[in-house]
């Protein structure tokens, strides 16, 4: 596939042997705009972890295919707002891609900050400390961030939470005009409605991947119960995850996937969807 | 005023070199003290001086009191603690908190163990409290050496010694250099430490690091002037205790340090975003 941006290759990823993302296959394509849904502890965080590689995987591979720069908005950031530093001096670690450990920010790279800012509203925010922002006002000084790294793949992970209306429509602007300039954007979102209106491709998540392709398809009331239906928790004595298993709801051990990274394993029955990651749009 | 402020610096070799010797101290350590206090690590730095005490038991127990085994011995110390403790905290569950306290503790039984084995309490004394007002021209010669290597390292990795307090997980997305950075700094510690043991001790050695540090948080928000005001702070804490040390035949390591701890306490008090101006004085407010 020439067109993908990310592969995922019977990816499983997971903390303690317990996977939280199960078996994923397919390929985000370069350019798309998806929006990645489920429940809570349906590995929606942990799948962007394993992309941008601060997680490694137990089983699988996740190949940046182009060897993308990413840009990665976590849920829960690790920021210390009580560090002594200002706007312009958050969004300006953006430029870190560009000009690393030593590299002088030149005048253009400041001018680009600034014209960040502009862009989520934070004008005339620069000399402010962080500490002093809103929550909503430090989203959007993160977004300004993701802006200025001007990365190809941009993962956002549930970057709506406590942000007001007028907020997430702007951010949601943002989005578009990174999806219109053909970047690959993955997002997280809990509300349903905004990934319909706004969002052209879905992955359904439930520990597995429980469908993935156009919007409309994947968020059909099956699908949806299905993946409701998950079971949240783990279990210690679950049974290994075997290649000749079915294991709808087995948990893996991290080594007995490396026999069968390259047959296809006995589920197609379980989930017929996700066989072959998203059709075109 | 001469005599009271110049003249001893003038007359007397030794307290030229105590003069020498804790100014280039304070030219690395107030920086790095900085960095511990903004990264919530400010008792790991205490932890660190303790750290240090069986290794420069070490290097006592064979060869008596010498800088140089000594030295190297603290250094070997700190090190290994720094990186166990580091190394627990971050692939472990364990905080670094918890995981530092563990280390040193173990390591500091040890070293009080280890030099009454063969010393006195007068030698336990020295290192524990040390003498700066008996630096040789090795002891001058390894704090110049450290205070460059600190100044040079914290130049280079500037950046990403910031960006690992400010947002870690962002670094790691962007660079691999976040966990090696986090150690570098970690040895930036015990470097600046062990520099400091022979001057003032293990256990006062944190004192002029994390003094000035927390001081100068009280009068600035960016992290550029704090590291100056710091240094300019560790200078006349420096200055201060050895006149006071010096006219009143006080010790000059304790001397140094309440010096620097007056400040910490007027800073405290009457800093720009101290106690009076952020508290007590009333305030009018803006309409926006």
């Amino acid at each position: 596939m020439t067109d993908a941006c990310l592969t995922f290759r019977d990816l499983t990823l997971g903390y303690n042997s317990h996977p939280a993302v199960h078996h994923l296959n397919g390929a985000v394509k370069a350019g798309s705009l998806t929006a990645v849904v489920g429940a809570n502890g349906s590995g929606k965080s942990t799948l962007m972890k394993g992309i941008v590689g601060v997680l490694k995987p137990m089983a699988g591979a996740c190949l940046n295919t182009r060897n993308a720069r990413i840009a990665y908005l976590p849920q829960q950031s690790e920021l210390d707002r009580s560090f002594p530093a200002r706007v312009v001096d958050l969004v300006s670690l953006g430029l870190w891609p560009r000009r690393g450990l030593l590299g002088r920010f030149t005048k253009e790279d400041r001018e680009e900050v600034s014209k960040a800012l502009k862009a989520v509203g934070l004008e005339g925010f620069e000399t402010r400390p962080i500490d002093s922002l809103s929550g909503g006002q430090l989203q959007r000084a993160l977004f300004a961030r993701v802006l200025v790294q001007d990365a190809e793949l941009i993962l956002l992970d549930e970057p709506f939470n406590a942000v007001d209306a007028k907020t997430v429509s702007d951010l949601i602007q943002l989005i578009k005009r990174w999806h219109g300039e053909n970047r690959t954007v993955m997002v997280v979102v809990h509300d349903l409605e905004l990934v319909r209106e706004h969002f052209p491709e879905t992955l359904l998540l439930a520990r597995r991947p429980v469908a993935w392709g156009e919007t409309k398809e994947t968020l059909r009331p099956d699908n949806l119960l299905r993946a409701r239906r998950f079971d949240e928790a783990w279990h210690e004595d679950a049974p290994w995850c075997e290649p000749d298993h079915g294991h709808g709801h087995a948990h893996a051990h991290p080594h007995a996937h490396d026999h069968h990274h390259h047959h296809e394993h006995g589920e197609v029955l379980d989930r017929p969807d996700h066989e072959t990651g998203p059709r075109a749009a | 005023m001469y005599d009271f402020l110049i003249a001893p610096f003038v007359e007397f070799g030794f307290m030229q070199r105590a003069l020498a010797g804790s100014l280039m101290l304070s030219l690395g350590a107030c920086p790095v003290g900085v960095f511990l206090m903004l990264r919530r690590m400010s008792l790991t730095g205490d932890a660190m001086a303790h750290a240090i005490l069986p290794g420069a038991a070490v290097g006592f127990l064979f060869f008596g009191l010498q800088i140089v085994p000594m030295t190297i011995g603290g250094l070997i110390a700190g090190v290994i603690v720094a990186l166990g403790a580091g190394a627990v905290s971050r692939f472990t569950v364990q905080k670094e908190d918890a995981s530092m306290a563990a280390f040193y503790l173990i390591s500091l039984a040890l070293g009080v163990l280890m030099v009454s084995l063969r010393g006195s309490s007068v030698d336990l004394m020295h290192v524990l409290f040390g003498t700066v007002l008996a630096l040789n021209n090795d002891a001058l010669t390894l704090i110049a050496a450290i205070s460059v290597i600190t100044l040079a390292t914290l130049g280079i990795f500037w950046r990403a010694i910031v960006a690992e307090c400010l947002d870690p997980l962002f670094l790691r997305s962007v660079s691999r250099l976040g966990t090696p950075v986090h150690f570098i700094f970690l040895g930036l510690v015990v470097l600046n430490l062990v520099g400091g043991f022979q001057a003032l001790g293990t256990l006062l050695s944190v004192g002029l690091m994390m003094l000035p540090a927390a001081a100068a948080r009280f009068w600035t928000a960016r992290v550029e002037p704090m590291c100056l005001l710091a240094i300019v702070i560790g200078f006349g804490s420096c200055i201060a205790g050895l006149l006071l040390s010096y006219h009143a035949s006080l010790p000059s390591g304790p001397a140094i340090i309440l010096s620097a701890g007056l400040v910490y306490f007027v800073s405290t008090i009457f800093g720009t975003r101290g106690v009076f101006n952020t508290r007590l004085r009333r305030h009018r407010h803006r309409t926006a």
